[in-house]
């Protein structure tokens, strides 16, 4: 258990992992109560940002964050040999959380082992104008699982909304010429309004070709 | 002159109203959840309006420099309607929630069963979650209705200094003063009670336990009532200190026993452009579409 939260939660000081690894054996006993324990995670566990300089936890998780995936994890396991139970729990989760509930849930969808079940909680995440709902939902599950039309205009979404680029999980690797086209004319309309460009849109226009593409 | 206005229907009023509670001294409110003028007619209506308590409406009020927290509960007119009551169930999961300062609004509308066995079963929650209750006292025959809801919360075995006994006027308020409850009133332009009948309850009975609130909502209501019995009460010669502890003290001393106030930082100087950094619980969503 200890081990989970060292590599889960690696930012909680000792007191918030002697509280979380009480919930943990709480709802390793009993994984139903769930429901109630998750919302009251920021009280009972920590609050905060992991990083300073990085407030609202768009690219990095914040304390909370961290106890909740391990809240889930612990869950997850105690649940294991009823795997729909877990999935419609971790759905009530999201629908039900507000807004740092649900960032939660989004930050730890990789960690859960549930393959694809988790996407319709993305594709609602990226139906918000949120920038903290959004960067979690572009994290690393996105990254293995989202479709490349969803995916695209996710990362679109990110920079139209203000999210940095940085919180888009294997950006390099994903992105293709289909998205470098699409910010592409994001950029020219921006222009033509006289507006600015998202400094970090260039992580997108200088992949590969897509440049000498729209010459041709 | 700083203000918690600690019943106040925020949902049904404008930006104009932020702005003008801001500057006249509202720095902190308690949106209870209850009706909206049109019936709901199923479970799914009451989430989306306690997700809009804890999301957007926390989101409005802190781009108007004002702490906005809520209170959960099936309101006693929709508690009779069998489509409504199944969200029983599911407030739990709200009442587990920051910023819920407490369960409510609860208590009765026309005194059926059906209220009082949800009213009951509320009360009950209130002790689960260790929260403390707002109660509505009924518009039409508030005396038997109000005394019939301090016989409930004796019942439920809940310490009366954990319950706010709200809508309060002459004839009810000496009950409640005896039972050890909180007493609440909502100061209206024309009904309920008007600021100067406020002020000379204050100075008949004194300050302990006595919550002003303006109960603003989408009817003919006006949310500066708090400020304007702050200044019904230094007229009649109550100190600055008097009106801190009636119209600020009060209230957080009411709903802190929560444990779930949002009142962590300071409660100045911020406005429609301010950003709420390195405090996550004030952050709600933001504007949509917001470019630059």
């Amino acid at each position: 258990m200890n081990t989970m939260i060292d590599h889960a939660a690696p930012h909680l000081d000792d007191a918030a992992r002697a509280r979380l690894a009480e919930l943990v054996e709480e709802l390793s006993a009993q994984p139903s109560k769930i429901s109630g324990v998750f919302p009251a995670v920021g009280r009972t566990v920590a609050r905060g940002p992991s990083d300073p300089a990085d407030p609202d936890g768009l690219r990095t998780p914040r304390l909370e964050d961290e106890a909740r995936a391990v809240l889930l994890q612990a869950v997850a396991a105690a649940w294991r040999s009823e795997p729909d139970r877990f999935a419609t729990e971790l759905a009530a989760l999201y629908r039900f959380g507000d807004a740092d509930e649900k960032r939660g849930v989004l930050r730890a969808l990789p960690t859960l082992n549930i393959g694809t079940s988790g996407l319709p909680i993305v594709a609602d995440a990226l139906r918000t104008n949120d920038l903290r709902l959004i960067a979690a939902a572009m994290g690393p599950y996105a990254a293995e699982h989202l479709d490349g039309d969803s995916w695209r205009q996710g990362v679109l979404k990110c920079l139209f909304v203000g999210v940095p680029l940085e919180a888009v999980a294997d950006l390099h690797r994903r992105t293709d010429a289909e998205l470098a086209r699409m910010v592409a004319d994001y950029a020219a309309e921006r222009g033509a309004a006289g507006r600015s460009v998202p400094s970090d849109a260039w992580l997108v226009l200088n992949h590969g070709d897509a440049g000498a593409e729209k010459e041709n | 002159m700083r203000i918690y206005d600690p019943h106040i229907h925020m949902t049904s009023r404008t930006t104009d109203d932020y702005a003008r509670m801001y500057s006249a001294g509202v720095r902190a409110v308690t949106e209870p959840a209850f009706w909206l003028g049109q019936p709901r007619t199923n479970v799914g209506s009451f989430c989306d309006y306690f997700d809009s308590l804890l999301g957007w409406e926390r989101f409005r009020a802190a781009q108007y420099g004002i702490k906005h927290h809520c209170t959960i509960a099936l309101n006693p007119k929709e508690a009779n309607d069998p489509r409504c009551v199944e969200v029983l169930e599911l407030l739990p999961r709200y009442l587990a929630k920051d910023g819920v300062v407490a369960v409510g609004e609860v208590g009765f509308d026309s005194m059926t069963d059906d209220e009082e066995k949800v009213f009951a079963r509320q009360l009950e929650l209130a002790g689960e979650h260790d929260l403390p209750v707002l109660v509505h006292t009924p518009h039409r025959d508030k005396a038997a209705g109000t005394r019939r809801t301090l016989e409930l919360v004796a019942a439920s075995g809940l310490p009366p200094e954990r319950v706010l006994v709200d809508h309060l006027n002459e004839t009810t308020v000496a009950m409640v003063a005896d039972s050890g409850c909180w007493m609440g009133f909502s100061v209206y332009p024309d009904t309920k009670m008007d600021e100067h009948r406020m002020v000379r309850i204050l100075a008949d009975r004194g300050l302990e336990r006595m919550i002003v609130n303006s109960a603003a909502d989408w009817g003919h209501s006006d949310p500066l009532k708090t400020v304007a019995t702050g200044r019904a009460m230094l007229e009649h010669g109550f100190t600055a200190a008097d009106v801190d502890r009636v119209l600020w003290q009060n209230p957080v001393d009411f709903y802190g026993q929560s444990g779930r106030l949002l009142l962590d930082d300071d409660t100045t100087a911020t406005g429609p452009t301010a950003t709420f950094e390195g405090n996550s619980v004030l952050r709600g969503q933001r504007p949509s579409g917001q470019e630059d």
